[in-house]
């Protein structure tokens, strides 16, 4: 049963980050993979599993009781870790943002870039680690929900539903950049100051999520696509919208991964092949096709 | 200033873009119920100037004020309540409605949602743009003409004391062009507003200004009423066109020419060459003026 919620909290969370990170940056192709997030905190992560032990030595293998849960310092660490990099690869986008003159193209260029630095840093990584680092390396990337518990919902869910609040606040906003930076200045929005903190809020709540799941792509890029052909542009709507469909998203993905086949699979992969379909599905559909 | 006319002021404008000065010492003073035009050729420093005026870019020097309160440290909301901003380039902002799009204009007004005021108003601002056939339409299905219809009614909806428009009507076919400036007329007429206005055609700017601001080369050629402002010397010197200004019982209008006497490159000249029959179609009068240099075109 944590299972099934901690799918509906991520994919939600996942969906209505990558809907606000579009809106901010006024460019469709932005996600939380897209502007490195997801590579940075898989570098994180990838630090912690290949490095941990060497740089926290007895720490490492200390455990902590939180709620009748225990937590093992390696998954601690890792998590830790996977938080506070994908933290980092946003501080040089949201540095670039801080002048509302800079052009979105060069926002999204940034976090391309700097998701190719920290995807050199994980391919070193995996290079130089030993067959059972190279596995949990592979298996953060792919993103599981195998860590669901009530305990790590419950510290999950909390930071999740406060951004998610702010973003819904911030959605009203978000609309007026869609007339450009010009009108959306005149109609009292401070664009350096959305952009900076949406893009923050955005990744505290992404990077919550990742260091429980691993790198879980696709819904942050293609819920919002998908909830735009069907009710449109207000963010205002868009933002739920998409949340729930992220969350559906990722349910049957979660779902199927775990009925479908002999051993349970991680979720990331069969996401890809289920949401990928879908959208194929719906641009090739002449009904779908017809929606601008 | 309780009771009085709001004053937008601009004193001393200097803008850039690097080491590019593009705006030399701008003086500009609007005050409610006029409608003051800003003219010029392209890359005079029109667009500029317009978003200085809302408070877009900060100016190098020079302060920009309404009733003596400076518009860059205003709030911003304050701001947004005083000042609606019309474009020159236009987004379309995708996949919204345009009952969305001008509801857009309520912003300054609300936090969370819109009330059954700011509906209204909205609808008010629809009806005037004449877009009430197209509520439900996504605004990237209309045409460049109903866009810019769109664009403007969402500066209605914004309902501030000054309107600062950017070419609001180069999408706009004559009729609507007239319409359009008849009803912002209407509009600082009726709510004690002002309309600044970045204008290329001198016929509108002729006819419907109260005040006329020429620029040239980021500096002001001349300001003042539009029979001061609007002349053949002007043209000449700020256009580089020739034309002559002709009165007619129903006012004044710019007749332009098309490089009067200069070979083009097809070897004809082009002269003034056609009596100026200025007769109207509703009072029968006959042609009040003709051209005394009348010269057929010549190879």
């Amino acid at each position: 049963m944590p299972r099934v919620f901690m799918a509906v909290v991520v994919g939600a969370a996942l969906a209505a980050a990558g809907c606000v990170m579009q809106g901010i940056l006024r460019n469709p192709l932005v996600s939380p993979f897209t502007l490195g997030v997801s590579t940075a905190a898989a570098f994180g992560a990838g630090i912690a599993i290949v490095m941990g032990p060497a740089l926290f030595g007895g720490l490492y293998s200390f455990h902590v009781d939180f709620i009748g849960q225990t937590f093992s310092g390696s998954a601690l660490v890792t998590m830790l870790f996977a938080f506070l990099f994908g933290m980092l690869s946003i501080a040089l986008v949201i540095i670039l943002a801080r002048d509302e003159r800079v052009s979105k193209a060069t926002l999204v260029l940034s976090g391309v870039v700097v998701s190719y630095l920290f995807q050199a840093g994980l391919s070193f990584l995996k290079y130089i680690s030993d067959d059972g680092s190279l596995r949990d390396i592979t298996l953060w990337t792919m993103g599981n929900l195998w860590s669901a518990t009530w305990v790590n919902l419950f510290i999950m869910i909390i930071p999740v539903i406060i951004c998610l609040i702010y973003l819904e606040k911030i959605s009203i906003d978000i609309n007026t950049l869609s007339a450009g930076t010009s009108v959306a200045n005149n109609l009292g929005t401070n664009v350096a100051k959305l952009r900076m903190h949406g893009l923050l809020v955005c990744t505290v709540v992404v990077c919550v999520c990742l260091s429980f799941t691993g790198a879980i792509g696709f819904i942050g890029l293609m819920a919002p696509h998908i909830c735009r052909r069907l009710i449109g542009n207000d963010n205002r709507y868009l933002l739920p919208a998409s949340a729930l469909m992220g969350g559906l998203i990722l349910l049957i993905s979660d779902t199927v991964a775990r009925n479908a086949f002999s051993s349970d699979v991680p979720v990331g992969i069969l996401i890809y092949l289920i949401g990928g379909g879908f959208f194929i599905w719906m641009v090739v559909n002449k009904r779908w096709r017809e929606v601008p | 200033m309780e009771g009085g006319p709001v004053i937008l002021r601009a004193e001393g404008i200097v803008q850039g873009y690097g080491d590019k000065i593009v705006l030399d010492g701008i003086d500009l003073e609007a005050e409610s119920g006029q409608l003051v035009t800003v003219l010029g050729p392209n890359g005079c420093g029109k667009s500029t100037l317009i978003k200085t005026l809302c408070g877009i870019y900060s100016p190098r020097a020079g302060t920009v004020t309404i009733d003596g309160e400076d518009v860059i440290t205003m709030e911003r909301k304050a701001r947004s309540r005083l000042i609606s901003y019309v474009p020159q380039d236009y987004t379309s902002g995708g996949h919204s409605s345009v009952y969305d799009t001008v509801l857009m204009g309520r912003r300054p007004y609300i936090e969370w949602t819109y009330s059954q005021e700011d509906v209204a108003i909205c609808a008010d601002a629809i009806l005037k743009m004449k877009m009430e056939n197209y509520v439900d339409s996504f605004i990237n299905q209309l045409s460049g003409g109903q866009l810019q219809r769109v664009v403007i009614a969402r500066s209605l909806a914004q309902d501030p004391d000054f309107y600062i428009f950017d070419e609001p009507t180069s999408a706009f076919d004559m009729r609507n062009q007239l319409d359009l400036m008849r009803i912002m007329k209407a509009i600082i007429r009726d709510k004690g507003a002002s309309l600044v206005v970045a204008l290329h055609d001198i016929n509108l700017a002729m006819r419907y200004s109260d005040k006329v601001l020429a620029m040239k080369d980021g500096k002001i050629y001349a300001s003042g009423p539009p029979e001061e402002v609007i002349t053949p010397t002007m043209l000449k010197e700020v256009y580089n066109v020739s034309a002559d200004v002709v009165e007619t019982v129903h006012g004044r209008y710019v007749h332009i020419y098309d490089n009067d006497g200069e070979e083009m490159a097809d070897g004809y000249r082009f002269y003034r060459s056609s009596p100026i029959q200025v007769a109207c179609s509703t009072c029968t009068s006959s042609p009040i003026q003709t051209c005394p240099r009348d010269a057929p075109m010549q190879r």
